[in-house]
């Protein structure tokens, strides 16, 4: 009996594992192909490994292509996206959940109402305003309208709720201030679920496509996403080096992804559903 | 001196507001009511107003075929990207709710595809959609060129989205299952309820909220699919996958008709609008909590 249980534990475990397989599949293909010459790539019927494999593309993509550059324009997109998004929504979320003012209620209805308008709804206008401040090709034109976002006041200001009031009061009595209290009590204290929400939007600044395509024109300001497309458009005939330059762009956030799983489901389950 | 600390304690949450406020003002609100204000007018190419013509763009629009045809697209689209990334994310996360030895590899593959972005995904899907020698015609020992088929481009695209809200889908159906009380399963088991039974009477009512998170979810993302669209088909062959996201793109950035963009983005945003109402709907009356 018991082999037999564990017969079937094994067998029910390698089929989720081909299921896995299949669905990171197109990855491992791409992943394979990128290191080869078109011969192999056309080669019919297709093959995942090759005698002739090798970094060839890799070389060409980081040295004839401006990947690096690309790199370079989007982690420093990431990083002022975050980093203003988590200081804007910080700010906010401590007026929201420690204060009592006039109109409380009406500005908090207003930035919950952002979350009601999609960003397609925006986009234009967006576009011509940042063409009429003359800030195309720029890393603040790239960032501008992410500075602040609506969703993550809100998300902020429900980990500031969960402190307990009674802490400002005390940290009032014995005199320390009100920014000071948020820069060395609330913040901290909500660290971990600030980090979960920082790495969300980390990745979502990485994988952004729209914006970007809109507001950069010369190569030099482009991000990963974008040189990676307009490398499959130019580079139609050079196949690998364009899986290549996609591999690039992937590499990174897969890892990123594993190390940081946990965090990152925690940040993204408490944006979405508040059940 | 004391009247200065209380000055300062007045306008202090007002100045915390200020920088997201201002943000929020000049990219959000701005952009929307002058998006809605620009549909009602015409444009020169730099998108300055040079007349307003009332509701003229809205019933040229509705005369408009490129226009029909990109809206039942946009619905069509909607339809075959929502149920397979359901049902495809359903059975994942059913397969990945047991925690034991090892989970967590299987568990990671079926939520990878959240990390990768678009563009790239598109170029991979790309290669494997190719005709002759792609792993698509190699599987189905056929040879079609699926990407510049009209009938199958959409397809296509769709295959993409769908793969790529996968890691989404999984993530929340995950955590709703996960989330079912260990006595409920117990009990059900004594009471002899089958595999089945036991997902359909307990496990999904008691996700329902997920469930109705990942339904609208995919389809309210499907309505915003822009790069796939961009990089696999650019919308062709023979408008096939003209979605209206791709057709507002086209109008306002080939074209600079940024007012008839506007008017579409306005009919998107009511789309959109009216799915998220219908979900909040649902949430508040049909879902156990």
């Amino acid at each position: 009996m018991r082999t037999k249980r564990k017969i079937m534990e094994a067998l029910t475990f390698s089929g989720k594992l081909l299921l896995g397989i299949a669905v990171i599949f197109p990855l491992i293909y791409g992943f394979c192909l990128s290191f080869m010459g078109m011969a192999d790539i056309l080669s019919n019927p297709p093959v995942l490994i090759s005698k002739r494999m090798s970094l060839a593309n890799y070389q060409f993509a980081l040295q004839r292509v401006p990947m690096l550059t690309y790199f370079k324009n989007t982690l420093i997109v990431c990083f002022i996206e975050v980093g203003a998004q988590i200081l804007t929504a910080s700010l906010a979320a401590y007026a929201f959940s420690f204060f009592e003012f006039k109109g409380r209620k009406t500005l908090f209805a207003l930035v919950t109402a952002t979350l009601m308008i999609p960003y397609e709804s925006t986009l234009i206008c967006n576009y011509l305003t940042v063409c009429n401040l003359r800030l195309t090709d720029t890393y603040l034109g790239l960032t501008l309208p992410f500075l602040a976002s609506g969703m993550s006041i809100f998300l902020m200001r429900q980990f500031y709720m969960t402190l307990p009031r009674e802490l400002k009061e005390a940290a009032t009595i014995d005199g320390c201030g009100d920014m000071r209290f948020l820069f060395s009590i609330a913040f901290p204290l909500s660290l971990p679920a600030t980090c979960s929400l920082a790495l969300y939007r980390f990745i979502d600044a990485y994988n952004q496509y729209f914006w970007p395509l809109l507001v950069t024109n010369r190569d030099q300001m482009r991000t990963l996403q974008i040189g990676t497309g307009i490398l499959k458009d130019s580079e139609a005939a050079n196949y690998g080096l364009v899986l290549a330059a996609a591999m690039i762009v992937i590499i990174p956030a897969i890892l990123f992804f594993i190390i940081g799983q946990k965090w990152l489901v925690k940040g993204m389950v408490a944006g979405a559903v508040k059940g | 001196m004391k009247t200065n600390v209380q000055k300062k304690r007045i306008f202090l949450p007002y100045l915390l507001l200020l920088p997201s406020l201002i943000i929020l003002a000049m990219f959000v609100f701005y952009p929307f009511v002058k998006n809605i204000i620009l549909s009602l007018t015409m444009t020169d190419v730099q998108g300055n107003i040079v007349k307003f013509v009332g509701f003229k763009n809205y019933a040229r629009l509705f005369s408009n075929k490129t226009f029909l045809n990109s809206l039942s697209i946009s619905f069509r689209f909607a339809l075959i990207v929502g149920i397979p990334a359901f049902v495809i994310g359903f059975a994942l996360a059913l397969a990945a709710t047991e925690q034991k030895r090892g989970s967590r590899i299987y568990e990671t593959m079926y939520t990878m595809p959240l990390v990768i972005a678009a563009a790239p995904a598109s170029v991979i899907w790309y290669m494997v959609f190719a005709p002759n020698t792609g792993m698509l015609n190699y599987l189905l020992h056929s040879n079609n060129a699926w990407l510049a088929n009209p009938s199958s481009a959409i397809w296509c695209v769709a295959a993409v989205t769908v793969w790529s809200n996968l890691g989404m889908n999984v993530i929340f159906l995950l955590t709703g299952f996960r989330n079912v009380p260990p006595e409920l399963i117990e009990s059900s088991k004594i009471d002899g309820a089958g595999y089945w039974t036991r997902v359909r009477k307990v496990v999904v009512p008691m996700a329902s909220p997920q469930i109705f998170f990942v339904v609208f979810y995919n389809i309210v993302t499907s309505f915003q699919t822009f790069a796939q669209v961009r990089l696999l088909t650019d919308g062709g062959p023979y408008y096939s996958t003209n979605v209206l996201i791709f057709q507002i793109y086209k109008e306002a950035f080939y074209n600079s008709r940024f007012y008839t963009a506007c008017t579409m983005s306005v009919v998107l945003f009511f789309i959109i609008f009216v799915i998220t109402r219908v979900q909040f709907f649902f949430e508040k009356k049909g879902v156990h909590y």
